[in-house]
């Protein structure tokens, strides 16, 4: 059972602190760095359902967050649904698309899936920014009314921080539900060798669909709760290509494969790059520092920080996933 | 004795090359039936037909009574049709017992997680790799990533297993330790079709054997008669006395 492994329990410290931290002073400025850190710990361990559990490296990943953003925006200003079911809604329509792109390119493997990837945050881009319902390139605003069913906007900012929270434990839970799983382990052959998974007896067409399709639900739920609270969405700020690279960049970093690398990776470099930007000299440094650390990470430690970890106390393995 | 597999007619082309054309042979429950022949003569090719790789351009494959032809793989092993690879194909960064019970969990059985383990460390036991369970694929020898081959292949539950060449760079020791292992599973039921060219080894385990040469069955039956076989004799074994030769040595 999953309440028996140990990972789940660092989980639900992790969360604790998440919760306890902006709580104790009531900080606002706090929360706002720390919602950062969850989204990409949402962003990031999703990603590593395709890349470190089935072996398919996604560059379009951002691609699920922002049109999450966009449906549940919509669902919001355009049709007067509440934030939960909107948030829930945005979900379930981004999972099907992804069951609809990952028809037509999973059948690709390897540079050629890659590449695919791109395709898509390219093309659902400028789908997005031609498309009136949804404001073209000016995007979409909330009007103030919309906090009204949170109670306010202060409130309101409070309620998405800790479901964005929810997200975030929701999302590393589900992670190490998948790889303590049968179908964790059919992933895992895929990554490791898809004709042999084949000839194992994986339907690996039906598995990379779901695969796909379930890693594109809770950062889309994410997009909808995060846009939400920032008020607006445009084109620009909900694919930002360069997020989604990071997005790898944080993976490899922590370690591909693993439910905390995942989540240690994009904490670490969130922190990072928001020092990064914010201090004035360095400003966009932090992409050179992406950069670099990409490199360092792929020559001298495939495995990233949790694979390091592992090499020099190998037990670690029992307790750490 | 009933028919396991039957092979009707296949032939298969990759571009202007016959791999395989117009085969016909058929399986009987319980036996070890053998498949040699030139380098290239579609050996492997025809495996892959048979388990469902490649669909063939024409004829037809029945396994258990039932039309399995253009099946996928993973199909056909649900049906209890298992084989195992010429250049083996571990999972490289999963432990031998992972490898093992992805076999069990995706075989015949469909088992659950939990189940599944257990199956895999009975199987490992079996083929000799109990004690080398928690250790990654990749740091078997090639002699051990064979036996996860089987191993892998026997924990789906087949009732027919395929080997490609599961002898093939081994020493001789580990060949008869191969050999034993292969005559154990088909006591135990298992029907076995085996691509060999360690002549002695499928000489001395098959009951009968087929043949292949440019893609054509070239001739079959019991080893004797296939190793005294004048054809068989011209296009592959290229002593016309190896019949004896082979039947001393057992």
């Amino acid at each position: 059972m999953i309440f028996r492994r140990p990972m789940f329990w660092i989980t639900l410290l992790l969360a604790a602190f998440f919760i306890y931290l902006p709580l104790r002073n009531n900080d606002a400025a706090m929360r706002e760095d720390l919602i950062l850190v969850a989204v990409a710990i949402i962003l990031v361990s999703n990603l590593n359902l395709m890349i470190g559990y089935t072996g398919y490296v996604n560059f379009g990943h951002i691609v699920f967050y922002g049109l999450g953003g966009y449906v549940g925006l919509y669902l919001i200003t355009g049709r007067g649904w509440h934030l939960l079911s909107a948030a829930l809604a945005a979900g379930v329509v981004v999972s099907l698309c992804a069951l609809l792109f990952g028809l037509g390119i999973l059948r690709l493997r390897g540079a050629y899936f890659a590449l695919a990837t791109v395709g898509i945050l390219v093309a659902v881009d400028a789908f997005v920014s031609n498309f009136d319902l949804w404001g073209r390139s000016t995007g979409m605003y909330l009007s103030f009314e919309s906090y009204e069913p949170l109670g306010g906007a202060m409130h309101a900012l409070w309620v998405t921080y800790y479901l964005i929270i929810g997200v975030m434990v929701l999302s590393m839970l589900l992670s190490l539900a998948i790889k303590r799983s049968k179908f964790g382990l059919g992933l895992f052959a895929i990554r490791e060798d898809e004709d042999a998974a084949v000839v194992l007896g994986i339907n690996t067409t039906v598995y990379k669909a779901i695969i796909y399709s379930l890693s594109a639900f809770l950062p889309a739920v994410a997009g909808a709760l995060m846009f939400f609270k920032n008020g607006m969405i445009d084109p620009e700020i909900a694919f930002e290509y360069m997020l989604s690279i990071e997005g790898i960049v944080m993976l490899m970093l922590g370690g591909q494969g693993t439910v905390l690398g995942a989540a240690l990776g994009a904490g670490l470099y969130e922190r990072l790059r928001s020092y990064l930007l914010t201090s004035p000299k360095l400003s966009n440094f932090h992409l050179v520092i992406a950069g670099g650390l990409l490199l360092i990470v792929v020559l001298f430690a495939s495995g990233g920080l949790i694979g390091w970890l592992y090499k020099f106390v190998p037990r670690s393995h029992k307790v750490i996933e | 004795m009933s028919d396991l597999l039957e092979v009707r007619g296949v032939s298969k082309r990759f571009g202007g090359l016959h791999a395989v054309s117009d085969v016909s042979f058929n399986l009987h429950e319980g036996e070890i039936l053998g498949l040699i022949g030139p380098n290239g003569a579609g050996k492997t090719t025809l495996f892959n037909i048979v388990n469902g790789v490649y669909k063939p351009d024409k004829g037809t494959i029945t396994f258990a009574g039932k039309d399995i032809t253009g099946l996928a793989p993973n199909e056909a092993v649900k049906m209890g049709l298992a084989r195992t690879h010429q250049i083996v194909k571990p999972l490289n960064s999963l432990s031998v017992l992972d490898n093992v019970t992805v076999g069990a969990c995706f075989g015949r059985e469909s088992l659950g997680l939990h189940a599944a383990r257990n199956t895999a460390r009975q199987v490992l036991d079996r083929v000799g790799l109990g004690g080398r369970a928690d250790s990654s694929a990749r740091n078997l020898t090639l002699a051990g990533k064979k036996r996860l081959e089987v191993a892998r292949a026997l924990a789906a539950k087949p009732t027919l297993l395929l080997l490609d060449e599961v002898l093939a760079g081994l020493n001789p020791t580990e060949i008869t330790q191969m050999i034993e292992l292969v005559r154990k599973i088909r006591d135990d039921g298992v029907a076995v079709f085996m691509i060999e060219h360690v002549m002695q080894a499928i000489m001395k385990l098959s009951d009968r054997i087929v043949v292949l040469n440019f893609g054509k069955k070239l001739a079959e039956g019991s080893p004797m008669e296939v190793a005294g076989d004048p054809q068989v004799i011209e296009a592959y074994l290229g002593d016309e006395n190896i019949a004896e030769k082979l039947m001393e040595k057992n």
